[in-house]
């Protein structure tokens, strides 16, 4: 047995003492399920997996790992796209799906007590019968845990009016890399000191572990009204999109799919959309009836006016259901269209939306990769979806290519490398192209004064030289986390 | 020794003199001033300063210098209203880029222009300048519905002690490549570094607004109206109280903004609710009543509470109360004498039943010593261990924050 084989089987006795025998998971074929999260092309199997049901358990586990200098990575429901919490070989998965009760309720006070492996959507649903819900919605609410929705700074289609989950979190309990239990935030707005809560929340699991987080919820609207609109192309999609934000209009959310995802949809969950529609747009506002009304009626007008060629406004849930059943199966749709795929997840400023889609389709037309675009076109995300066939040869590295070359052009626009799925491991040697060796060290000291030792969730966000060899920039001395030794465990 | 600091900063910084009488921080006189004009000014004055050992405070107008507690010591006051440029607005992203000396109200001004507004507001945040608000992180009525500094700010340039520049976050809304070190910087009353630029997340400007305001002897019937018009469906952008002392009469106000078609319609909606929960006439207005968004007089604080302890607050509070009860952020003014230190303990004390805190925000520095001005922190080893990371000498504005930081 290795040193480290070694360590694990200490650690993995002492934690059956604090966790109990069937919270412990060592068995190799067991540890497989643990192999990867959403993003399944970087698989490590976890030396250990824990299943902790408690706060209380979670230090246990925590003061353990630290007291042995061994590595842990938080995961909640694994459905992350940025290999956040994919595992380290010789190090601790601490999975939260044993924490998932609901501690409290509280509309007088607006505001839910969770666990961190509760579901998304759970929080809503305990909080819909008195009229409330909590509004951070990514399409993966069904299954994937608040935890792991602060560790990413999850957002949703309705993140364009409503904000992130850093805007819907009052409080974090959180386990910190040493073992202490702490609160960052509270149950009211502007705790004195740091705004430490702020740096935790999209720390994708690097400052800590979440043991109970205070959500806010929000008031159910009075009205929503949705629409779905068909455009010949993309570009007059885009500026009906330009149109509605220029006339101060705020939608709830506005979604557009290209002719490629609309394809994949209609093969997949046959949707229904308009025939011959190049783009699409699903537009949607809510607040109050009176507001609604006449904001709903300026937004048809755009769509008009931009050249949209046919309208359908939802008549009840069912059918607003029916326009967002497409959406939201998109990812999953374009499997219909091609055996792999890769998701991208760039920002942009919503005014070069045109020239960015326009150079999109170049650089498919130039390499013969296809690319299917879904994004969130409010706020300036898009998700192309990059198509190849993993069978033929040079097929996904093209695709990588075409993905990475997507991603430059974003930086290129004054954007951002990802808006919601998170550098984890992923994008994590993209970094330096939008950061200077500065503001990484600044971040780094940020993380320092969370993990001293760099043992918590190691070789995410900040590129490594081991993941992404030669990192360009000039890096001043040697990395803080090699410095400590821990380089290897990247 | 005095000559030859300053002929060290002036290789750092072409504008550099002897502090003046008026340059003194929380009565805390300062030697030297420095009016850098660019990011990279601010850069070479901090790495100078380093050198000099000396100790830095950041200042725009200078209207909330009184914020905190006075430094422990101070040498260098670094000026940033050389810095007062508009960066960059493009008015279809609803972004704007701005220096951190430009104030508030020339923010608004330009953005005006293109009917849109940051969501800050305030008479108290627009006298200031765009780096003071965020490391004070100032709010007004608007923060009911848009949050505060924190919730607004999607970029950030900073230059830390050592002269490093830093950037975080980025020039589009949604963006979460990194660590979010724009949520540090706000509130940290300059204690981690020099703000010398930022970008917000804009909102337009409404087409109509209205303000609707009820006056109740009775503050529980104040609370009750309250919480009826959060459990509403009726989206208002603020709702704020407003007493003028203990068993005064409490005013509710309430602001609704949109579409000019609707506003009526909503507005009415509104007084009707208020009206029938606190059992008092009540008034739609074009324009805001006087009180709003207006600061109170040091000494004050700003005191916090869950939405369910507004009743105890309003009944037992000491001293004047306004600001955003919605957002459970109130400013509670005080008696500037001997009742400050009771007065302050009663008000923390009625806040911590609900979850909150009272932290002493401005009083006279001789009022502020010998209490306890920011009551209970938490996370505050994690917190000296920031600084630490960030301003190990401990140079920067030393003794203003939270445990002596
Ligand atoms: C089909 C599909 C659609 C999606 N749509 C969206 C979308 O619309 N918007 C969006 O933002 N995302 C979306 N995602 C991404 C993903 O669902 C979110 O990032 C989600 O928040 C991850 O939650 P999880 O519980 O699965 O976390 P995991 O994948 O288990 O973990 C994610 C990260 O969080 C950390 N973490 C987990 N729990 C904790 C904790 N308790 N404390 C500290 N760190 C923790 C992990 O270490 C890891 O770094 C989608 C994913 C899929 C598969």
């Amino acid at each position: 047995m290795t040193y480290r084989g070694a360590k694990l089987a200490v650690l993995a006795a002492e934690l059956s003492a604090v966790v109990g025998p069937d919270g412990v998971i060592a068995d190799r074929q067991r540890l497989r399920t643990y192999e990867c999260d959403g993003l399944a092309q970087y698989r490590v199997v976890p030396g250990l997996v824990v299943l902790p049901e408690s706060a209380e358990q979670v230090v246990a586990v925590v003061r353990a790992c630290a007291a042995l200098g061994v590595a842990f990575v938080a995961r909640g429901s694994g459905t992350g796209l940025s290999g956040g919490a994919l595992p380290h070989a010789e190090g601790v998965l601490i999975v939260t799906s044993r924490m998932r009760r609901i501690l409290e309720v509280d509309p007088a006070n607006e505001r839910a007590i969770v666990e961190p492996g509760v579901i998304n959507l759970d929080v809503t649903k305990a909080a819909e019968p008195y009229g409330w819900y909590f509004a951070p919605d990514p399409s993966s609410q069904q299954v994937c845990s608040v935890g792991g929705n602060v560790a990413e700074n999850s957002g949703g289609a309705h993140c364009l009016k409503y904000g992130f989950t850093t805007h819907h979190v009052l409080g974090v309990e959180v386990v910190t890399p040493e073992g202490e239990l702490v609160w960052l935030g509270g149950t009211t707005r502007d705790v004195a000191g740091y705004d430490l809560l702020g740096a935790f929340i999209g720390s994708e699991g690097t400052l800590g572990i979440a043991t109970k987080i205070v959500v806010r919820l929000m008031r159910t609207p009075e009205s929503v009204r949705c629409l779905l609109a068909a455009f010949p192309g993309v570009d007059e999609a885009g500026a009906a999109v330009s149109a509605i934000i220029a006339d101060g209009v705020t939608p709830a959310a506005i979604e557009m799919m290209d002719a490629l995802a609309i394809e994949a949809a209609e093969a997949a969950v046959a949707c229904g959309y308009p025939e011959g529609a190049g783009a699409v747009l699903i537009v949607e506002l809510d607040g109050p009836a009176a507001e609604v009304e006449h904001t709903f009626a300026a937004v048809r007008q755009h769509c008009t006016a931009a050249g949209a060629f046919e309208i359908r406004v939802a008549r009840d849930a069912d059918e607003r259901a029916r326009f967002w059943k497409g959406r939201k199966s998109a990812f999953a749709a374009v499997g219909r269209i091609s055996p792999d795929y890769i998701v991208q997840d760039g920002v942009i400023p919503r005014t070069v939306l045109p020239d960015v889609l326009r150079r999109i389709t170049e650089l498919s037309a130039g390499t013969g990769v296809r690319v299917a675009n879904v994004f969130h076109a409010g706020d300036g995300n898009l998700h192309p979806l990059v198509l190849f066939d993993e069978a033929k040869p040079g097929e996904a590295q093209a695709a990588e290519q075409l993905s990475g070359a997507i991603l430059d052009l974003c930086i290129s626009y004054g954007g951002s490398i990802t808006g919601e799925h998170g550098v984890g491991i992923d994008k994590a040697c993209h970094m330096p192209r939008m950061f200077t060796t500065d503001d990484l060290d600044v971040m780094q000291r940020l993380r320092r004064a969370f993990d001293p030792a760099g043992i918590c969730n190691p070789g995410k966000v900040f590129p490594t030289p081991r993941l992404c060899g030669e990192v360009p920039g000039k890096r001043k001395g040697v990395h803080p986390l090699q410095a400590a030794g821990l380089a290897e465990q990247f | 020794m005095a000559t030859s600091t300053l002929g060290g900063l002036r290789l750092a910084c072409a504008d550099v003199a002897e502090a003046t009488a008026s340059d003194t921080v929380d009565g805390v006189a300062a030697r030297w001033v420095a009016w850098p004009r660019s990011t990279e000014e601010v850069s070479a004055v901090l790495r100078a300063a380093a050198g000099l050992g000396l100790r830095v405070v950041a200042r725009g107008t200078g209207t909330r210098l009184a914020w905190g507690l006075p430094p422990k010591g101070l040498d260098l006051i670094v000026d940033l209203s050389r810095m007062d440029a508009v960066l960059a607005h493009t008015a279809g992203d609803l972004v704007v880029s701005v220096q951190a000396g430009v104030r508030m109200v020339d923010v608004q001004d330009a953005l005006a222009a293109h009917r849109q507004r940051l969501a800050l507001d305030g008479a108290d945040t627009l006298g200031g300048t765009v780096g003071g608000t965020i490391a004070t992180a100032a709010s007004g009525p608007l923060r009911y519905r848009y949050g505060s500094v924190r919730d607004l700010l999607i970029g950030i340039t900073v230059v830390l002690a050592d002269g490093t520049i830093a950037h975080a976050g980025g020039t589009v809304v949604k963006n979460v490549a990194g660590y979010d070190l724009c949520k540090i910087y706000a509130g940290s009353l300059g204690t981690l570094g020099v703000i010398t630029e930022a970008v917000w997340r804009l909102h337009p400007l409404p087409e109509s607004r209205r303000w609707i305001t009820a006056t109740t002897p009775d503050p529980s019937g104040a609370a009750v109206a309250i919480a009826a018009v959060r459990a509403s469906q009726h989206d208002p952008t603020a709702l704020e109280i407003q007493r003028a002392a203990p068993g005064d009469a409490v005013t509710v106000g309430v602001a609704v903004e949109g579409v000019t078609g609707g506003i009526d319609a909503r507005a009415q909606a509104v007084a009707d609710l208020l009206g029938a929960a606190a059992g008092v006439a009540v008034a739609v207005a074009e324009h805001p009543p006087g009180w709003w968004g207006q600061p109170l007089p040091a000494p004050q604080a700003t005191v916090t509470c869950e939405p369910t302890g507004l009743a105890d607050l309003l009944t037992n509070g000491p001293g004047s109360l306004c600001g955003s009860a919605g957002a459970g952020v109130l400013a509670c003014g005080l008696h500037d004498d001997d009742r400050l230190g009771t007065d302050l303990a009663r008000l923390r004390d009625i806040a911590q039943r609900h979850g909150g805190n009272a932290v002493l925000r401005s009083a006279a520095p001789h009022r502020k010593a010998g209490l306890d001005v920011w009551g209970p922190v938490r996370a505050l080893t994690l917190m000296r261990r920031l600084k630490d990371q960030f301003d190990p000498d401990h140079r920067l504005a030393p003794g203003r924050f939270v445990g002596g930081i």
